[in-house]
């Protein structure tokens, strides 16, 4: 296939996984900040989002004050923010109709009929308590359009670089959601906290869609190196680490015997793949949280410019 | 009074328009409404829209769709694609001819400076064999009716005609939104088009290509107007819809950059405009061309659908020459009638062109898209005086004809069912096998009452063509 087409197919998928990712930071945020301050302590939840998004910087050169209302803003709808929920889908619009011969009719329609929808929202209808209206919009969206993927493409190239696209993006996010909130996860067996950490936890597992998960994996209380291994080292769970490397190395070697050959980017997939593999989470938490979690979105990035280098 | 083809002159229906006369008169302007709005948002939710260059509110637009089809009767059909395959072999032959011995301009048929003065005449294609001698692979002719019996051309488009897309698309909507209609008619099938396009595509492939030639779509990108069509007719064809930059020229062959490395193009089926082609040959400031591509078209490695310079055969000068050129090159009658034209350029046309300006329409040879035109009886009279100073200034780049009195069509508008003007462009293929096209074409019908002007960026709209058998 064209190389144009594979490297769209993989950004439009990026960025339907990154809009979803900021529709569930807005989510949990506008729930922790409704919790009374003694519980959440002093630290603003809407400045911890922007960081989880990795965008404090570039709000604080257009806003003086990380509140509900221009954290909203500014993560759902600037124009400014090109990372903003509205930008992801416009420029994941933009992608599918350059590349509408590689999607499915129905892929297209989803697409586009998310595109169309948000040129008639409302914003001012929007903010305050009823951004959930808006974040499930967004998560329904992805879903629809990863589902109508999934049901329609044809198992080849096209369909393993869309692939691609999401699982990169989605190991990023859960490893910078881990990283915003590393100093909250600690060991086992050291001393935990009493209201305040645990609901910084359900947090964290909301934000991945695993609060529900936790308990049929470990039937137990929240504990904090048990969430770290989920979102680390469980392969079951959608959103680990584990798990997104585990499909990536898949789509990868697809590509590859469709193609007959390999290079670095199945290299370095398998080898980020198996360390994961072989790792518990004592031996993380050992070598420091942060500096594994840093480690390894450097890893991830190496990865995507490898593929990029390789193949588009 | 202009030719209703759903109404003869004393009321009755005429038989092509039997069913749909009996389907109208069950019908509510409500369910209409329904359904008109259900055909729009079919469109939008699929993306089947088109630019208007230079409006700046909102860049896509869709096209409004009439829901009540257009009926011909296969008699009608048959002597209509006649005169078609006639006109599309002629142009074809006349375009070979001045690329070639030019017998046209030695038996002093067209002027010289007509044909080699015209812009759109590519002197770099003199003397070049093209693949299998087919230069107009894609024709669009555009047709009007104004009594029951002839059909005229309008116009002529053999570079890079659009809108059969809306052909196709109009088709899919009466398929299902008017299936109580559509099923009680035996409609003749269009959505082979993709299919007899591409083994036409494949049939011109240069000779050393092989058994299964690589076809791909050249197209500007998601900013031309057209771009729906152009991923439509790529993805329906199953071929690559490529862009400029996704092609390069190597040793005088063309090749896509793939996930997998170069991989050879044979036919290229182009909606870019010759100028923009290939920066090297044509125009050097252009963006959308590809380096080398017309060094390999000449050297035989790749072919161009449509060929370089094909515009030389399709301006408003050279259409008043048509029937002699079809006599000349076929010594047959010509089927279609041209419509009378005057020639600017000739002093005696001229002169009586300006005398009469209120009553005609008067057209830039080099123009399309309704735009740079006067409809002298729809115009006020400082238009009209406006015009008459630029006709004045450049009388060689206009040509003038009377106000046709299109035929109309039972169509449906805000006041309700009311008669509209139309015309019809009908797609015609040509391969290194024979002539084919799809039975119907675009309709095209401008919805606002008493208007001439059909074009889709002027406010017209389209419509579903059907050939039926009665």
């Amino acid at each position: 296939m064209l190389s144009r087409t594979a490297d769209n197919l993989f950004w439009l998928s990026r960025y339907v996984e990154r809009a979803d990712y900021l529709a569930r930071i807005l989510e949990t945020t506008s729930r922790m900040s409704v919790l009374p301050t003694a519980y959440t302590g002093d630290t603003n939840e809407w400045t911890s989002a922007l960081s989880t998004a990795g965008c404090l910087n570039a709000f604080l050169e257009i806003y003086e004050k990380p509140t509900a209302e221009t954290v909203t803003e500014f993560l759902a709808f600037s124009e400014q923010n090109p990372a903003s929920i509205r930008r992801c889908l416009e420029t994941a619009r933009f992608n599918a109709r350059a590349v509408r011969t590689a999607l499915t009719q129905e892929m297209w329609e989803t697409i586009n009929g998310a595109w169309l929808d948000l040129q008639k929202m409302d914003e001012r209808d929007i903010s305050g308590s009823r951004i959930s209206r808006f974040t499930e919009w967004v998560k329904d969206v992805s879903l629809r359009i990863d589902g109508s993927g999934y049901r329609t493409m044809l198992r080849n190239d096209a369909y393993w670089f869309s692939r691609l696209g999401f699982f990169i993006e989605r190991a990023d996010n859960t490893a910078r959601i881990l990283d915003v909130k590393y100093h909250l996860l600690l060991p086992e067996n050291s001393a935990v906290g009493g209201g305040l950490d645990y609901s910084q936890w359900t947090a964290i597992l909301r934000s991945v869609n695993a609060l529900t998960a936790y308990r049929w994996v470990y039937r137990e209380s929240l504990k904090p190196w048990l969430i770290a291994d989920m979102l680390i080292l469980n392969e079951e769970l959608p959103r680990s680490l584990a798990s997104c490397y585990k499909n990536i190395v898949e789509c990868l070697d697809s590509l590859g015997s469709a193609y007959g050959n390999q290079g670095k980017a199945q290299r370095q997939a398998r080898t980020i793949h198996t360390s994961l593999e072989n790792s518990v989470i004592a031996q993380v938490f050992q070598t420091g949280l942060h500096e594994f979690l840093t480690a390894f979105i450097a890893d991830n990035n190496r990865l995507g410019a490898a593929i990029i280098e390789q193949y588009l | 009074m202009a030719f209703d083809e759903m109404y003869a002159a004393d009321g009755s229906v005429r038989p092509p328009y039997a069913g749909v006369a009996k389907w109208l008169a069950s019908v509510s302007p409500d369910q209409l409404e329904r359904r008109r709005l259900e055909a729009e948002l079919f469109y939008r939710r699929g993306g089947i829209t088109f630019a208007v260059y230079g409006d700046n509110q909102g860049e896509e637009r869709i096209i409004p769709f009439d829901i009540i089809p257009r009926v011909l009767s296969s008699a009608e059909w048959n002597k209509l694609s006649k005169g078609l395959e006639q006109r599309v072999r002629a142009l074809n032959m006349y375009l070979a001819d001045i690329y070639g011995k030019q017998s046209v301009i030695k038996a002093g048929l067209v002027p010289e400076d007509l044909v080699l003065q015209n812009p759109a005449y590519r002197p770099e294609m003199a003397g070049v064999a093209v693949p299998h001698g087919v230069y107009v692979h894609i024709a669009g002719i555009d047709i009007v009716r104004i009594d029951a019996d002839d059909f005229y051309v309008l116009e002529d488009n053999a570079r890079t005609p659009s809108g059969v897309s809306y052909m196709l698309g109009g088709r899919e909507i009466c398929f299902r939104l008017m299936a109580d209609l559509y099923g009680a008619h035996r409609v003749a099938p269009v959505d082979n088009y993709p299919d007899e396009l591409v083994s036409m595509l494949r049939s011109v492939a240069p000779r050393n290509a092989g058994d299964m030639p690589t076809v791909a779509l050249l197209t500007p990108g998601q900013f031309n107007s057209a771009y729906y069509e152009h991923s439509f007719l790529a993805d329906k064809m199953g071929v690559e819809l490529v862009e400029g930059r996704d092609l390069f020229v190597s040793e005088d062959c063309v090749y896509k950059r793939t996930t997998e490395g170069p991989r050879k193009v044979d036919v290229i089926y182009r909606r870019v405009d010759d100028d923009f082609i290939d920066p090297e040959a044509f125009r050097a400031d252009s963006m959308l061309g590809v380096p080398g591509l017309f060094g390999a078209y000449t050297a035989g490695n790749v072919t161009l659908a449509n060929a370089v310079g094909t515009g030389a055969a399709d301006d408003k000068a050279i259409y008043t020459y048509m029937p002699e050129i079809v006599r000349f090159f076929l010594d047959e009658e010509p089927i279609l009638k041209n419509v009378p034209t005057w020639r600017c350029r000739d002093p005696k046309d001229l002169s009586y062109v300006l005398d009469h300006l209120p009553e005609l329409v008067v057209k830039e040879v080099h123009g399309s898209g309704g735009y740079g035109m006067l409809v002298g009886p729809q115009s006020t009279t400082s238009e009209i005086e406006d015009f008459r100073a630029r006709l004045k200034a450049n009388p060689e780049t206009y040509i003038a004809q009377p106000t046709l009195a299109l035929s109309t069509c039972p169509s449906f508008v805000a006041s309700g069912v009311a008669p509209r003007h139309v015309d019809l462009r009908p797609f015609v293929l040509t391969g290194a096998d024979g002539i084919k096209t799809v039975p119907g074409g675009l309709t095209r019908v401008a919805m606002r009452e008493g208007s001439l002007v059909v074009n889709s960026s002027q406010g017209g709209g389209t419509k579903d063509t059907w050939v039926i058998d009665l």
